[in-house]
């Protein structure tokens, strides 16, 4: 670092922290912060102790949760590694909600707490409040009210119904969580207080549909025949939760309502696995900036920036894919290459930028900059933004694995000829579209045995994993009749799943169903 | 506009809830863990938790994911030596150099298993799951050398310090009201005749000076009421119940005699502390008294009990009476609730085993609460048992014996002695 026309006095020098030196921090930090016009909600920095960093950990970020045992295995396999040593603890963990929750470890040195505040605070704190996802996706002041409605709502439950009860049904609507999210409908913001009022409203109007819907009543004949023979649903429905909650004919009322808890907390988490990459590279972008900031004026040591440095590495370093320690792109290190480079594309544009990128290169970068952390998710975000330089600074290459070649063919790598199809490839990569398998609802037989048919679209003949079994029983359990899945190519099936099995005759008792009387039919 | 806020003193242990319905819902699990554990457990190493490791397999939430196959197409960062349209051979196994799949395990085998650590509390709870301490009834009702004090509501004697003021004034209230009732009644009819007077016939002063002196001696009367006497106070009472007993006293017997090995005795060692453990958790208090003997019987501490060597015959009598001995001499029945176990590996004195059967049945039977004998031999039953099997049927309720052959039935004979039996 080339030593620059300093100012001020340190703010510290040591490296405990203390509450006060905390607050001085943020209010530095915050003032450069409002230089870059960063725009976020109002901060609520808790301090706390490892072990209370475990507990935040086992809730997978939620500050209030319902009662699991699966966040009690997380809270296991968390303590043993951290108590071995296997690994350390985040240094954070923050929550989109408004005011935006950051916990900050006791543990960390001055220089991390500052690190923390700048990267949590203002990094991720301004993308919650900006990025379209979140804005649209999830209402960040109220979450914390629902997820106490939510946490209150299950425990009534249980010492109504049972332990055992809510537990295997939370297990059952946790097995299809991916699937309990709108992807192109905006929801409803949730809020707690509307939820309470409307709850019972909503038991009642929802229970009276659905008996409407499986009126086993004959018609009179010759009404409306023709329209029995459609398919129903006339649309295949991607939401598989919402159409369990709102459709499943055994279900009581307290049981939609958990469907529909567990599918509005997957419907507030959407948002933070489709921007991983943008968010922790925003984050650390801000960071990297508002820290150096820090430096220039004066405000902090050498040796804190130092130590600064080092985390800073260690955080965005890449291992390269024959490393021992390769375990995927690393979501920090290319979001934080990007952003980088988005800011030297707008500010040294080479000739390649310009042919590449002749919208921004030469703009002003933070617009630029804020323009793409608002309107993107990962996957357009490298569409549009990876540029040529990150791609060949970081050695990106393609490699494509089919089963019916023998051999590995790299597509792809980071030359003249390869950059755009690297770029696709790695955008595709973090498509959830294409993560996660293409299963929705197709149809319902109505009028006869009650059961559920659902289609799998397949992308590039990829498979169902081993457990689909396993989730079509949980499926099974909430919809209480037989589940059929059908897996497709194109238009033509090619392997299917019975749940429970076909051609077996006493599988009845062996198949998990919630303890429901069946109403006479 | 930010809030720092110190967090650190808030409870630590959110998770508590959520890891107890985790051991719950693998209880079936850790149970086997916990019993494995325990018969490979060294002896002095009962009292801390244990690691439970339970297949990744069984504990794995199923989500809807790609499985292996099709066409995968991934991009990697740190490339060195491939070009464009290379192709490379399919490297044996997952993970590393560029196989598609995203998930590093290899075909499904050789999942990790998911491995964590319970408490030494935790530990006990399962290893004494579903067992229960027998006739534990006398405890309930025996026993008064401890006392607690409970409020018994109120007296009109006591301790300065316990006064009740509220109760003690409104007595007083109430003797002031009795007491001056008939004068204030009287004193009133005087002013209101003082007035009518005065009003009336104010040249009366004869009157008017009577009623005025009668006026007087009223009130002074009313004075002269005590506003608080000695009658009005009110005491909180403080009354002595006695406690229940909760001590127990358990005496381990063992045969030392010469037939007796080392291993023998790690077996029997290791029987009387899952003995110990379990009553640990129903008594607050435990005497263990040790009684050695070969042909003659000696009270010994630990250390001797288990590790010093003799060797000799075997009178088992000898211990059974000095056992009764103590028991008479410091443990008296009312007080105590008594254990016996006793270890042999069979051999006795054949003339002393019908001498045994009398001693236990008419001496020590009918005060304990339970009795146990474990025969540690993989040999035939000798006479002792057989004499034993008459003690069990007089006494089916509080008499047990097993036999035990090798250090991994302990646990089990340990469950099948105190199994939890319903009711009759």
């Amino acid at each position: 670092m080339i030593p620059r026309e300093r100012k001020g006095q340190p703010i510290s020098t040591g490296s405990e922290w203390t509450f006060e030196l905390i607050r001085v921090y943020d209010k530095e930090i915050g003032r450069i912060a409002e230089r870059y016009a960063l725009d976020t909600y109002p901060n609520q920095i808790e301090v706390i102790t490892a072990e209370q960093m475990m507990d935040a950990y086992a809730s997978v970020g939620m500050p209030i949760g319902y009662h699991h045992w699966s966040y009690g295995k997380h809270f296991l396999s968390t303590e043993k590694g951290y108590k071995r040593g296997q690994m350390g603890l985040a240094y954070e963990i923050v929550i989109n909600s408004d005011p935006c929750i950051a916990y900050l470890m006791e543990e960390n040195t001055m220089c991390m707490q500052a690190l923390v505040v700048a990267h949590a605070c203002y990094g991720h704190n301004s993308f919650f409040k900006g990025n379209y996802l979140f804005r649209s996706w999830t209402d960040a002041s109220s979450i914390i009210d629902y997820l106490v409605f939510a946490k209150q709502y299950i425990m009534q439950c249980e010492e109504r119904h049972g332990i055992d009860a809510v537990e295997e049904l939370l297990d059952s609507c946790h097995a299809l969580m991916n699937y309990g999210v709108d992807r192109y409908k905006r929801p409803y913001p949730i809020s707690a207080e509307e939820e309470k009022r409307r709850q019972k409203d909503r038991e009642e109007h929802l229970q009276r549909q659905i008996n409407d819907l499986w009126r086993t009543i004959p018609k009179a004949p010759g009404k409306d025949n023709e329209k029995e023979q459609s398919r129903w649903p006339a649309e295949p429905q991607e939401n598989i939760l919402y159409f369990i909650e709102k459709h499943a004919p055994l279900l009581e009322p307290w049981q939609r309502e958990v469907v529909r808890i567990v599918r509005k907390i997957a419907q507030y988490f959407y948002p933070q696995r489709q921007t991983q990459v943008m968010n922790e590279g925003w984050a650390t972008f801000w960071h990297y900036t508002l820290l150096n900031d820090l430096y220039d004026e004066g405000l902090v040591t050498d040796g804190f920036m130092m130590e600064f440095l080092q985390s800073h590495t260690s955080v965005i370093y890449q291992p390269s894919f024959d490393s021992p320690y390769y375990s995927g792109i690393n979501p920090y290190a290319l979001g934080f290459a990007m952003y980088r480079d988005i800011r030297r594309i707008c500010e040294n544009p080479t000739e390649e930028d310009k042919r590449w990128f002749p919208d921004i290169a030469g703009s002003d970068w933070l617009s630029t900059l804020k323009f793409a952390m608002q309107t993107f998710k990962d996957e357009s975000f490298i569409l549009q933004f990876l540029s040529p330089k990150v791609i060949r600074d970081l050695k990106l290459f393609s490699i494509v694995d089919d089963d019916q070649k023998d051999e590995l063919l790299v597509a792809a790598i980071h030359d003249d000829a390869g950059y755009r199809l690297v770029r696709e490839q790695l955008a595709a990569q973090y498509n959830l579209g294409n993560r996660e398998p293409n299963v929705q609802i197709w149809s319902v037989d109505r009028r006869g045995d009650r059961s559920l048919t659902l289609r799998h679209q397949q992308h590039d003949r990829k498979p169902l994993g081993e457990s689909t079994e396993e989730v079509l029983k949980h499926l099974h359990r909430l919809w209480g009749f037989d589940i059929h899945l059908e897996s497709l190519q194109g238009d033509r099936i090619v392997g299917t799943y019975h749940v429970p099995p076909k051609g077996d005759g006493d599988y009845e008792e062996n198949y998990p169903r919630l303890d429901l009387a069946i109403p006479p039919i | 506009m930010s809030y720092v806020i110190d967090r650190r003193l808030n409870g630590k242990n959110k998770s508590t809830v959520n890891r107890q319905r985790f051991l719950r819902r693998y209880r079936d699990h850790i149970k086997k863990a916990v019993e494995e554990a325990v018969s490979r457990r060294s002896i002095t190493d009962m009292e801390h938790g244990e690691q439970i490791s339970i297949p990744g397999r069984d504990i794995d939430e199923p989500v809807l994911h790609h499985g292996r196959g099709g066409k995968q197409t991934i991009v990697h960062p740190g490339n060195k030596e491939f070009t464009a349209g290379e192709r490379i051979p399919r490297p044996s196994g997952g993970g590393g150099g560029g196989s598609g799949s995203g998930k590093a395990s290899n075909s499904g085998e050789g999942m990790d298993d998911f491995v964590f650590q319970i408490t030494q509390e935790e530990f006990l709870d399962f290893m004494f799951e579903d067992l229960e301490l027998p006739n534990l009834i006398k405890r309930h009702i025996t026993g008064a050398d401890t006392f607690k004090t409970v409020r018994a509501g109120i007296s009109s004697e006591g301790n300065p310090s316990r006064i009740n003021i509220i109760r003690t004034l409104r007595s007083a209230h109430a003797r002031r009201i009795a007491l001056s009732g008939s004068s204030r009644t009287k004193l009133r009819q005087a002013k209101a005749e003082l007035a009518r007077l005065k009003l009336e016939e104010p040249d009366n002063f004869g009157d008017i000076r009577k009623l005025e002196e009668e006026i007087a001696r009223l009130r002074a009367r009313i004075e002269r009421i005590p506003f608080l006497d000695t009658f009005d106070l009110k005491y909180n009472l403080l009354v002595k119940q006695p406690n229940p007993s909760s001590k127990a006293v358990m005496f381990c017997l063992m045969d030392v005699s010469g037939s007796m090995t080392q291993a023998t005795k790690d077996i029997a060692k290791r029987f009387f502390i899952l003995l110990y453990l379990f009553l640990k958790r129903s008594y607050d208090r435990i005497d263990v008294v040790f009684i050695r003997h070969h042909t003659s019987a000696k009270e010994v501490d630990e250390e001797e009990f288990f590790y010093s060597r003799e060797t000799g015959g075997t009178i088992v009598s000898s211990a059974l009476k000095l056992m009764q001995e103590v028991m008479a001499e410091r443990y008296p029945v009312n007080e105590w609730n008594i254990y016996g176990a006793q270890a042999s590996d069979g051999d006795n004195w054949n003339d002393d085993s019908p001498l045994c059967r009398d001693i236990l049945m008419k001496q020590i039977m009918p005060f304990v609460q339970y009795y146990s004998y474990v025969e540690i031999t993989p040999r035939e039953h000798q006479a002792l048992w057989y004499e034993y099997d008459n003690v069990r049927e007089a006494f089916p309720e509080s008499f047990a014996q097993q036999q035990i052959v090798s250090a991994a039935d302990i646990y089990p004979v340990f469950r099948e002695l105190f199994q939890r039996r319903i009711a009759t």
